[in-house]
């Protein structure tokens, strides 16, 4: 399906997680599947509770009980790691795979210096001797945009303020050199310009080492500015998944519709909102059919029996049956009253 | 500004300020010698709010935005300066009983819809409260009545009265706290920050709700956020705060399409684009500086594209809606 001939960094395949509670088995992610291609920054965007932290605990193998990888595979440049045992699986993490967190007081210990948590991740994942560690660990902070990093190397986390806090979070997570970084909602605790900061420092430094990115966020704008492709979760799956442009400009999904349109802009007239009816669904209440069905303008029959896979229109790859029927029919569906985006 | 009111505006601030005592305790000051400290949380801000309009307050974490709004609506006394609303002083003690009936009309609704409702209380009683406390409507039918109304304006219904809050999504709470503020006949409502915790959908669904009750009871309201782009679907007209102070205030319309201080300049630049224009943005220098000491002069010579000297002594006053020696000297065309 994918053009590009390379082994994406990163695919995952109908990974599904479960929850398993006195109240039943609930789904967290059901047969979730894409690829992250080298250098590339992929987008997971979403509403509270529709699974996109969880895809990143589950890529990095954090699921903790009783929650549990029940379906799908992880494979990370051509190894598959979901079902690595855990002491493999703690090499992969932090050497492979990097991580930058959503509030960056909480990755860094507050009892040690910076220096010494960069240091001892750097000989953790490396043969470095302590003199080149602390070298290659001041060159990280250099990179990622401290000033004075020879002097700032000493200071304790709550020295920082939160920007660049969250510039050291990011040095720790490139101190292995890894191929493939998730990083959740990297930029939410921040003030805006600050955002903006580290959104730059994201994008620069993809490119500059051709490391692929993982960003959860429930941001819209974020996306739009940082990332290559997105995919959009509802309820625990894909609903639409392409490059970020397309889907930004023109979503097909309803639900992808319904989430552009809803979004505030600073462009163009200050008009009513567009408002998609109810909640997310809880996920002991996912509705049989297409999970979104309960909120759909362009509901119909097929959309309440049969769960939509993921297909290709274009470019991208949308769950919905209304781009899976014979083209008249298509067609014909997109006479229906559109939700304006 | 542009024409003379011809009432006097419903809300007046003028020159508020808010001081807090940040001092570590005495037994330490006397041992480590250290002096008191003191933070100007909100230094000097005046605005006026015209009836039936909707004033913003935007700034980033620590621009004394809540502060504002919480002596506003008196949660807080402030340490200098008047708020005035509706021609009644709610500083002045001769006026005491006024401001009393006053309060019923003014009202707030919270960023945390979780915090905000009492989690003991049915929506019922939730709501009933205001209405009880001001002897809006008399007997126990006509309360019920009343606030199954009050239900089914903000989108939920009649019998939802006898849940509990936590039976109820964040964006159905947020509507309970709409509710309740409007059990009051409230005329003036002061949102801290109301969609910030909600999704966007659900910040959509609250946003026109917000809107649609304005127009239908010409509602005033103060409206508090970090957001640019819900500010700018909200608000008439705005005032950027940087460190306690306003640095522009404007049209709604004006401050978006012709943004005048470099500090709003700076922040509009910063807003992820969602419209993938491609403009290329104007690299954002530094943070906001710790309040306790701020800069001397105008507080945001420091990360300014235009600073001179003259900013790093003097604090720049309000002229013509922005505190900016660079733009009062006509040399903001130079950026």
């Amino acid at each position: 399906m994918q053009s590009e001939a390379a082994i994406p960094v990163l695919s995952v395949r109908d990974l599904t997680v479960e929850f398993v509670t006195r109240r039943g088995t609930l789904r967290a992610l059901d047969r979730v599947s894409f690829d992250v291609a080298r250098g590339e920054v992929l987008g997971v965007v979403g509403e509270s509770g529709a699974g996109k932290s969880v895809t990143g605990s589950a890529i990095i193998g954090l699921i903790d009980p009783p929650g549990r990888i029940a379906g799908g595979e992880v494979v990370l440049s051509g190894e598959r790691i979901d079902n690595l045992p855990d002491e493999a699986m703690r090499k992969v993490r932090g050497r492979r795979i990097g991580m930058i967190f959503q509030d960056p007081l909480t990755s860094l210990n507050p009892l040690y210096r910076i220096s010494e948590q960069l240091i001892e991740t750097i000989r953790v994942h490396t043969d470095l001797s302590a003199a080149q560690a602390r070298a290659r660990a001041i060159a990280l902070l250099d990179e990622v945009g401290i000033p004075a990093p020879e002097r700032r190397i000493d200071s304790y986390p709550h020295e920082f303020s939160g920007g660049m806090r969250q510039r050291v979070v990011i040095a720790l997570a490139l101190c292995a050199e890894p191929d493939f970084i998730i990083a959740d909602e990297p930029t939410t605790a921040l003030d805006v310009s600050v955002q903006a900061q580290i959104i730059a420092l994201i994008k620069r430094l993809c490119k500059e080492r051709g490391t692929s990115v993982m960003l959860v966020t429930h941001d819209m704008g974020v996306i739009a500015e940082t990332a290559d492709r997105v995919a959009v979760m509802y309820a625990g799956r894909v609903a639409e998944i392409g490059p970020v442009r397309d889907v930004v400009k023109a979503p097909l999904h309803p639900y992808a519709k319904g989430l552009m349109g809803a979004i505030p802009s600073l462009e163009g007239e200050a008009k009513r909102l567009v408002q998609i009816p109810g909640t997310m669904p809880r996920l002991s209440a996912i509705p049989p059919g297409c999970a979104f069905n309960p909120r759909c303008a362009q509901v119909f029959a097929r959309c309440h029996v049969e769960q939509p896979e993921l297909i290709a229109v274009g470019d991208r790859r949308v769950a919905c049956h209304l781009y899976d029927m014979p083209q008249s029919l298509h067609d014909a569906s997109h006479g229906k009253p559109e939700i304006a985006a | 500004m542009s024409q003379p009111p011809a009432e006097p505006p419903f809300v007046e601030v003028r020159d508020l300020r808010r001081i807090f005592d940040v001092s570590k305790p005495w037994l330490n000051r006397m041992l480590e010698n250290a002096p008191r400290q003191y933070l100007r949380a909100v230094d000097g801000v005046s605005f006026d709010i015209r009836k039936g309009e909707t004033f913003a307050l935007v700034g980033e974490s620590g621009s004394g935005k809540s502060t504002v709004a919480r002596m506003v609506v008196g949660l807080l006394p402030p340490s200098d300066g008047t708020v005035t609303i509706a021609g009644v002083s709610m500083n002045d003690v001769a006026v005491a009983q006024e401001r009393q009936r006053l309060r019923r009309r003014i009202q707030m609704i919270f960023q945390d819809p979780y915090a905000s409702l009492n989690p003991r209380w049915r929506v019922g009683r939730i709501i009933a409260e205001p209405i009880r406390a001001f002897d809006i409507v008399a007997g126990e039918a006509a309360i019920e009545a009343r606030v199954g109304e009050l239900l089914t304006l903000v989108g939920l219904h009649a019998d939802d009265r006898i849940k509990f809050p936590h039976e109820f999504s964040g964006g159905q709470r947020q509507r309970i706290a709409i509710a309740r503020a409007l059990a009051s006949n409230a005329e003036f409502i002061v949102c801290d920050e109301p969609t910030s915790a909600l999704d966007v959908s659900v910040q959509a669904q609250i946003l026109n709700l917000m809107r649609d009750l304005q127009e239908q009871f010409g509602l005033t309201y103060l409206f508090i956020s970090h957001n640019l782009a819900v500010v700018r679907h909200m608000a008439t007209r705005i005032g950027v705060m940087y460190l306690g102070r306003f640095v522009e205030v404007s049209e709604s319309r004006q401050l978006f399409s012709n943004p005048r201080h470099p500090y709003t300049r700076m922040l509009l630049d910063a807003v992820p684009d969602l419209a993938m224009t491609g403009k290329s943005r104007e690299g954002v220098k530094g943070e906001i500086p710790n309040p306790i000491s701020p800069p001397a002069g105008c507080t945001f010579h420091p990360r300014c594209p235009l600073v001179f000297d003259r900013c790093r002594v003097e604090p720049p006053p309000v002229i013509d809606g922005v505190a900016c020696h660079a733009v009062n000297q006509g040399r903001e065309a130079a950026a």
